[in-house]
């Protein structure tokens, strides 16, 4: 094998510029491919951590049907307590969910005493909140560090503007409860949120004992259960397996009690990300053609330049399954060759992009540092493909070769 | 004088698996009533018509005649290179008339030598590994025993002192001393020889027969060649004259019998 690897490398050194051109061609279409996909891996990836992170948990459990009214945020769609105590139950014994965090939803009127507004709120555990969403306090634009106390409120950045309520105003909270009876609250601003992109991004947040109070709650309802899981990889699995563990909990009409969902199906940025993937799949097929129709288009002009050189060597005794594997590990040299410098060259560029510091704006977010990153297996996958392509290329080439009959071979001229 | 084994059908049967046959321990060719055509029908071409001959083991043989009388036909019939259309064929005791492909190849790079007209080195090898490679190639040979059995033919063929050159570093006749180790280094017991002077200059040429005429009294490799070169045909010992498909002359040179 040695051997044959040797005289493989000789024959692409046989025509240099050609070899190099082909190359070229390669490496382009590995640094393309990998650049693009760690540019918009990265923005995708950082988009979803913004969003699960921020806002949405990586699963939420609501009560069944919650989810097709949750724009009227309908309070007589929120699970009463008992249901929540068994989903609470069910939630504990799982060793996948690193925190979880209920939350009250409700729509309400956002008074300065001067101007009126709605308002989506939120009534959480702000400890809880933060383990479930950890990048919530780091929205604050005003009010860094500070913790949600009962009596307080967490305004949107917009509504912050547009109301002109500052920090440390007196704000009124009023909102009409299941029954139809209005009631309302005082609270003291003490954070101002960052507007993010997705759902849940403009809410404000009170304590959930203020929720309850507001809303003129005896039993804690709640609207939705935010879930944040050890490990996202294990998102779908989970997200299956609790699924059925809840398909159990029937309502008194003997149907499902609760309703699942990742984050995928909360958030329509997942058919964003869906057509990114979509994008790198049809950027990935670019490349197969391009490794396939290149190293083709130079085996078949090895093949049909060493004719005589064919008839020669099969003349001498090698055997047809030799002379075809001479001319797959010519096409295989290349293909690996042009793997190992577009992987160096996009490592490379990858990590002076980073260094630069390139910003981006998405949406309302301005200066969003962009840090490309490619991970080991879509580096091993592009590499995979090249390989596995150059070998398929070179097949037929090959074939053509050991086939050939080396008297008409000997005799061409 | 041709000593026969006295094989039985039975045994002959044993031996046959394949198209394996044993027929002589001096006769390093048998051919009987061969014939190739090519094409069918119309179109069909006789290129030999039924020619029987034998070559004894370390013969210097001379394969004459026209162009287009069927000299390479018939080199390639005896080189396994083609397969006759009738006839049988025996090459160093076996009968290669009906060997497959791969068993052809198999057989030509342990029995067989080729020297070509225009040399066929491969380019990008140097001398050395021009003549390593059928030893690599086909009889993968250890690494251990290769160096010194390449040196020797090379010091044979006087090429030793060029063996780290390029094919293209060298002269028609220097390309075709390297061809001739080539041709030897697998230790075959025949060399076939298309025309292998036909582009060198005189000298060279006749340096060359002389040069393979040396190697079959050292090796004792019997060494088959077609040529038009009327001095090189005088270097052979025995002529096979080949006319329009059949053999019209068989003998020694310089009493050469007219069939």
């Amino acid at each position: 094998m040695t051997n044959t690897l040797r005289i493989a490398v000789r024959n692409l050194f046989r025509y240099k510029r050609r070899t190099i051109l082909t190359l070229s061609l390669i490496v382009l279409g590995i640094m393309f491919v990998s650049i693009f996909i760690a540019v918009t891996g990265s923005f995708k990836n950082m988009m979803i951590g913004q969003m699960t992170d921020s806002m949405l948990g990586h699963i939420q459990v609501h009560r069944k049907g919650y989810l097709a009214a949750i724009d009227n945020l309908p309070l007589n769609l929120n699970m009463k307590s008992q249901a929540y105590k068994k989903l609470e139950k069910t939630l504990d014994d799982l060793h996948e969910i690193e925190a979880y965090s209920p939350r009250i939803k409700f729509g309400g009127m956002f008074s300065t005493f001067v101007e009126t507004t709605n308002i989506r709120l939120n009534g959480v555990y702000p400890d809880r909140e933060s383990k479930t969403v950890p990048l919530l306090p780091s929205r604050l634009i005003e009010g860094k560090g500070a913790t949600l106390s009962k009596g307080e409120i967490w305004i949107p950045e917009l509504m912050s503007k547009s109301m002109k309520a500052k920090m440390g105003d007196m704000i009124v909270i009023i909102a009409t409860n299941q029954d139809g009876s209005v009631n309302g609250k005082q609270f003291k601003v003490s954070g101002v949120l960052e507007s993010v992109t997705g759902p849940g991004g403009r809410d404000g947040y009170i304590h959930i004992e203020d929720a309850m109070e507001v809303l003129r709650m005896e039993n804690m309802e709640i609207s939705e259960v935010a879930i944040r899981l050890k490990n996202f990889g294990d998102m779908n699995p989970l997200s299956s397996k609790l699924d059925t563990l809840l398909a159990s909990q029937l309502n008194k009409q003997g149907k499902p009690m609760f309703e699942v969902h990742t984050w995928e199906k909360l958030s329509p940025f997942y058919n964003i990300a869906r057509m990114i993937d979509i994008m790198t799949l049809f950027i990935k097929i670019m490349l197969i053609a391009i490794v396939l129709i290149s190293i083709m288009n130079v085996m078949i002009m090895a093949v049909y330049e060493r004719i005589r050189e064919i008839g020669t060597i099969a003349a001498i005794g090698t055997l047809p399954g030799r002379i075809l594997s001479m001319f797959v590990l010519e096409g295989f040299c290349m293909g690996a060759a042009g793997t190992v410098i577009g992987g160096v060259l996009s490592a490379l560029i990858i990590y002076f992009a980073n260094m630069a510091r390139i910003t981006f704006d998405f949406g309302r977010q301005t200066g969003l540092v962009l840090s490309a990153a490619i991970s080991l297996s879509e580096i091993l996958t592009i590499s995979g493909i090249v390989i596995a392509v150059s070998i398929v290329a070179s097949l037929q080439p090959a074939l053509k070769a050991a086939r050939m009959d080396p008297i008409e071979a000997l005799g061409h001229v | 004088m041709e000593i026969r084994e006295n094989v039985t059908g039975v045994e002959r049967r044993k031996l046959n698996h394949g198209f394996i046959r044993r027929i002589s321990v001096l006769e390093l060719v048998t051919a009987k009533d061969l014939k190739k055509t090519y094409g069918t029908g119309n179109a069909a071409v006789d290129a030999l018509k039924g020619v029987s001959f034998s070559v004894e083991k370390g013969a210097f043989l001379s394969v004459i005649g026209p162009s287009g009388s069927g000299k390479t036909t018939l080199l390639n019939l005896i080189g396994c290179l083609d397969r006759p259309s009738e006839g049988s064929l025996s090459v160093a005791g076996t009968e290669v008339s009906g060997l497959s492909r791969r068993d052809g190849a198999r057989f030509r790079g342990n029995k067989i030598g080729f020297i070509f007209q225009s040399f066929n080195l491969i380019p990008v090898l140097t001398v050395f590994e021009n003549v390593e490679y059928p030893l690599v190639m086909v009889q993968e040979v250890p690494a251990s025993t290769r160096s010194k059995r390449i040196m020797a033919l090379l010091e044979a063929v006087g090429m030793a002192d060029q063996k780290k050159k390029l094919p293209d570093q060298l002269s028609g006749g220097q390309k075709q001393r390297v061809a001739i180790a080539r041709a030897l280094v697998t230790h075959p017991e025949l060399v076939l020889a298309d025309e292998p002077t036909a582009n060198l200059d005189r000298d060279t040429a006749q340096s060359i027969i002389r040069l393979m005429k040396t190697i079959r009294n050292d090796f004792q490799t019997t060494f088959i060649f077609s040529t038009h070169d009327a001095r090189i045909i005088d270097e052979a010992e025995r002529i096979l004259r080949i006319e329009d498909g059949r053999l019209t002359s068989n003998g020694n040179n310089g009493g050469i019998r007219h069939d």
